[in-house]
């Protein structure tokens, strides 16, 4: 036995040298121990190689891809790498094609270090986490703590000088610690965690991005572990929620859901509009129907051609139980007198069933339904809709618009024109009339026009159609 | 209105920006600050910071400007109807976040999107002035990814793609009808003109890259798209199909998809399930199957049932083999690249040894074994100097022989 020593274990010159006086002496694999100082010495190995004699009988030969590869694989801290990378070169110089037998067992095995190293390697470039320290002269270093599983260290500075050039660094490790000034790489001895500097501000908002990149919907934690080992993970300072994530994410999801379930899923559509006006009444899915106040059913005749759908009832609909009959259902008469409809033969009602309202002293102030309130009350005005089966319906402003697109238009650019639902009503759009009553001066006039001229469609477009318009119940 | 604190906003912005797929941070020029000027670096691979707990990787500082949004789309969480907290960004702070990120070594650079502000035109020019910033004033060489806005003035989309690695445009949804539907803000011939012109420009600024070394850079990493899965009613089929003919046509460096995620204020229109993961999983690698293993588009939709779905319990790879049967056995020892490619089971890396490999002995199986993650699944597909399926490609019951029980893991990238 021929005893080969490395001083340092990732020595990868000190290697050659010795692989390569012991290959000149013809020594086989079997024969050499190799150690690179960090475990035992082979109790059996009697000769040191630098006493064999020196004579240069054969010459070595080695591919640059093997090269490479030791380069590498020295890195590993399997101690039975070395006699490895020797058998192999031994091997190399009776095949000097071996290394692309990609399926030979030391082949193999020597790729499967290699791989390892360049994945640790990879793995320091993604989770060193620096945080900011003061040098003596108070200028700013970013000083990281890391455990990587190989001798890496040295191999990978050149990646962090490259990247942050312009900034001071430490990398402090269990083995030796890297230091950069912005001009020079500097090692030093091991370190310990405790040398690290605390967390600061900046390290709670990575902590709050983390959680937040998060979907609760699509928990893969075994796909996670797999990119990011455990062993990591007591250093990586996001990962200290990760526990907490995993365990609320089937809550979160179910709120995710549950905001917007179909609250309707076992209710049967009601038969008659009396039904729709008892279930309304005791309707509480949203938090408008929670208030307290009296649900405002639509009226007029069971079977009309037109139907009106205005946003919500305000406050005298809701004293009295019957939409649009405050100030705007009185501008809205008016107009559609002028434009030659007949409100009485018309079904009226609102989009929103109850009365949403801030209170003010001893008045209640109107306020507008949100999308998902509207979204909700749907349920009732298509169980009406379906009821009435109007063949045009005039929706007053966005909301109502909502309520039966279930999409929110824009008034500007969609009012004035039929447009089909899929059951083939035509749905025309038109500002609310509130709206109107706001309005002073010019802009009064103009948008008062505008109305007037949006009902005469209303009116051309009832009048057009073929099928006979039905009367009033008696 | 009080203006709230940056961990709020980031909370809000980061949330936002979570239904988003793609995080990559690959394919770009190589770059570092060697000179002393500037920060960062690129290397080619991009690498993951860190990872989720939904197994998703973090790449970049993925975050959107702001998530007010005049448009209205149903999918959305951030449409103009939906109830949730609305905040924003100046950019400013994102750019001091970016950086303080990245010098931390946390990210490897920025992915900014935005809801649209007053027109799209102007939140553009937002989201181009945070890339701006960065590289002018801080001559910062990370990575940007910027999600560019179709309906925003072609000259916009284009300054962005000279800041930016890689610029992308969001199809959205696989079909007209459902954009039209679900999208109704949306069209998707602006899309995809948009789309043609950024394919243009790079390709453009590619060719000037090689006649004048100073021609200006454009969007190096190309551009990428991500279509929603599940929230409309189109097939496994016509995704793949749509996905090929965007890559075709754009010369796209990615399609990613994201199946649709039950969002908070989700509106009324959309199904309310659990996002389809495993669905996401198949059409990523049938993805793959296009991109590396040499399938057409009509191949990999031959792989589907008969409803234009892929099957879930199995990969697409697997339930082409198993439909043409007569193409295999594939002899390892003998057979092409092409034809070894088609083997359920053997990845391009293995292919590439066994190609190696067999110039230096006949393969055994426990050779081929050595090469490839699991040597089970190949054997009703493969001939070895000492294996032949004689029987087993048609056994009928081959199928429930190879469904696995185990989980597949995803391809993202």
């Amino acid at each position: 036995m021929i005893a080969a020593n490395l001083r340092e274990p990732d020595d990868f010159e000190a290697w050659r040298a010795e692989a390569r006086r012991l290959i000149e002496c013809g020594t086989p694999p079997e024969q050499a121990a190799w150690s690179d100082g960090t475990g035992e010495a082979d109790l059996f190995a009697d000769a040191p190689s630098a006493s064999m004699p020196d004579n240069a009988s054969r010459e070595v030969r080695a591919s640059r891809a093997f090269i490479d590869l030791a380069r590498s694989v020295i890195l590993h801290t399997e101690p039975s790498r070395l006699a490895l990378l020797y058998r192999m070169l031994w091997r190399l110089q009776e095949h000097p094609r071996l290394l692309d037998d990609a399926a030979d067992r030391d082949v193999v095995a020597l790729e499967r270090l290699a791989q390892q190293v360049r994945r640790d390697i990879h793995k320091m470039r993604a989770f060193v986490r620096f945080r900011i320290a003061r040098d003596e002269d108070g200028a700013e270093r970013y000083v990281a703590w890391f455990e990587p599983e190989h001798r890496i260290e040295r191999a990978n500075a050149d990646f962090f000088v490259n990247r942050f050039t312009s900034q001071r660094w430490s990398i402090l490790t269990p083995r030796m610690s890297l230091h950069w000034d912005g001009a020079a790489l500097l090692e030093g001895p091991p370190a310990s965690r405790g040398d690290a500097p605390a967390e600061d501000a900046t390290e709670e908002l990575w902590l709050g991005y983390y959680r937040s990149i998060f979907n609760p919907a699509r928990l893969k934690v075994g796909m996670m572990v797999k990119e990011m080992p455990r062993r990591y993970w007591k250093n990586l300072p996001e990962a200290r929620q990760i526990p907490d994530l995993i365990a609320g994410a089937h809550k979160r999801e179910a709120a995710m859901i549950a905001t917007g379930a179909d609250l309707f899923e076992a209710e049967a559509a009601p038969s008659s509009l009396d039904a729709v006006a008892s279930g309304i009444a005791q309707c509480r899915r949203c938090p408008i129907g929670c208030t307290g106040t009296r649900a405002v059913m639509g009226e007029g005749p069971r079977e009309a051609d037109l139907m009106i759908v205005g946003e919500q009832p305000g406050d005298s609909e809701e004293q009295e139980g019957r939409p649009f009959v405050g100030p705007a259902g009185q501008l809205l008469d008016r107009a559609l007198n002028e434009a030659g409809v007949d409100r009485a033969r018309a079904y009226v009602t609102n989009a929103v069933k109850h009365f949403k309202f801030t209170p003010r002293g001893k008045r209640r102030l109107h306020q507008t339904p949100t999308a998902g309130e509207i979204d909700i009350c749907r349920w009732w005005l298509d169980a009406e809709r379906a009821l009435v089966r109007p063949r045009v319906v005039l929706a007053l402003g966005a909301s109502s618009a909502r309520g039966l697109l279930g999409r929110t238009p824009s008034i500007g650019r969609e009012r004035g024109q039929a447009i089909a639902l899929p059951d083939g009503t035509q749905v025309w759009l038109t500002a609310h009339p509130s709206y109107l009553l706001r309005l002073d001066g010019e802009a009064r006039e103009r948008e008062h026009a505008r109305f007037a001229s949006d009902l005469a469609g209303l009116a051309g477009l009832l009048a057009s159609d073929q099928v006979p318009q039905s009367y009033p119940q008696a | 209105m009080s203006r709230s604190s940056v961990m709020e906003r980031l909370e809000i912005l980061a949330d936002a920006a979570k239904y988003d797929a793609s995080c990559a941070s690959s394919g770009t020029a190589k770059r570092n600050s060697r000179d002393g000027r500037g920060l960062g670096s690129t290397e080619g691979m991009g690498i993951c910071h860190a990872y989720a707990p939904d197994g998703r990787c973090i790449s970049l500082l993925k975050l959107l400007l702001t998530n007010h949004c005049i448009f209205d789309c149903h999918y959305c969480i951030n449409r103009k109807s939906s109830n949730v907290r609305r905040a924003r960004f100046t950019p400013q702070e994102v750019v001091d976040l970016t950086l303080s990120f990245y010098r931390r070594n946390y990210i490897e650079g920025l992915f900014l999107s935005s809801g649209i502000v007053k027109s799209s035109s102007h939140t553009m020019e937002q989201m181009i002035e945070v890339a701006r910033i960065l590289r002018e004033e801080h001559d910062f060489r990370g990575y940007i990814h910027l999600k560019t806005i179709p309906e925003a003035d072609p000259e916009l989309v284009a300054q962005a793609g000279l800041w930016a690695d890689r610029v992308s445009i969001n199809v959205e949804l696989p079909t007209d009808s459902g954009l039209a539907r679900l999208a109704p803000d949306k069209s998707g011939a602006t899309i995809e003109g948009a789309m043609g012109k950024l394919s243009g420009a790079i390709i453009e600024a590619h060719d000037a890259q090689k006649r004048f070394r100073k021609a200006p850079v454009f969007a190096p990493a190309g551009q990428s798209t991500q279509m929603i899965v599940g929230a409309d009613g189109a097939s496994d089929a016509q995704i793949v199909g749509k996905a090929s003919s965007l890559y075709d046509r754009f010369s796209l460096k990615r399609v990613y998809y994201s199946a649709f995620s039950p969002i908070p204020e989700a509106s009324a229109v959309l199904p309310l399930k659990r996002p389809p993961l495993m669905r996401e999983h198949r059409l990523y690698q049938s993805d793959w199957l296009m991109r590396f293993y040499g399938f057409a588009p009509r191949e990999v939709q031959q792989a589907a049932g008969a409803d234009g779905m892929l099957p879930l319990d199995i990969d697409p790879k697997l339930a082409w083999a198993l439909k043409f049967r007569e193409r295999f056995p594939v002899d390892l020892n003998r057979a092409p690249r092409e034809a070894m490619l088609r083997v359920p089971g053997l990845g391009v890396k293995a292919v590439d040894a066994i190609i190696v490999a067999r110039r230096h002995r006949a393969l055994r199986l426990d050779d081929v074994a050595r090469l490839t993650v699991s040597v089970r699944k190949l054997r009703p597909f493969i001939v070895t100097t000492d294996w032949c399926p004689t029987l087993l490609t048609d056994r009928a019951d081959l199928r429930a022989m190879l469904a696995p029980p185990a989980e597949q893991m995803e391809l993202f990238a």
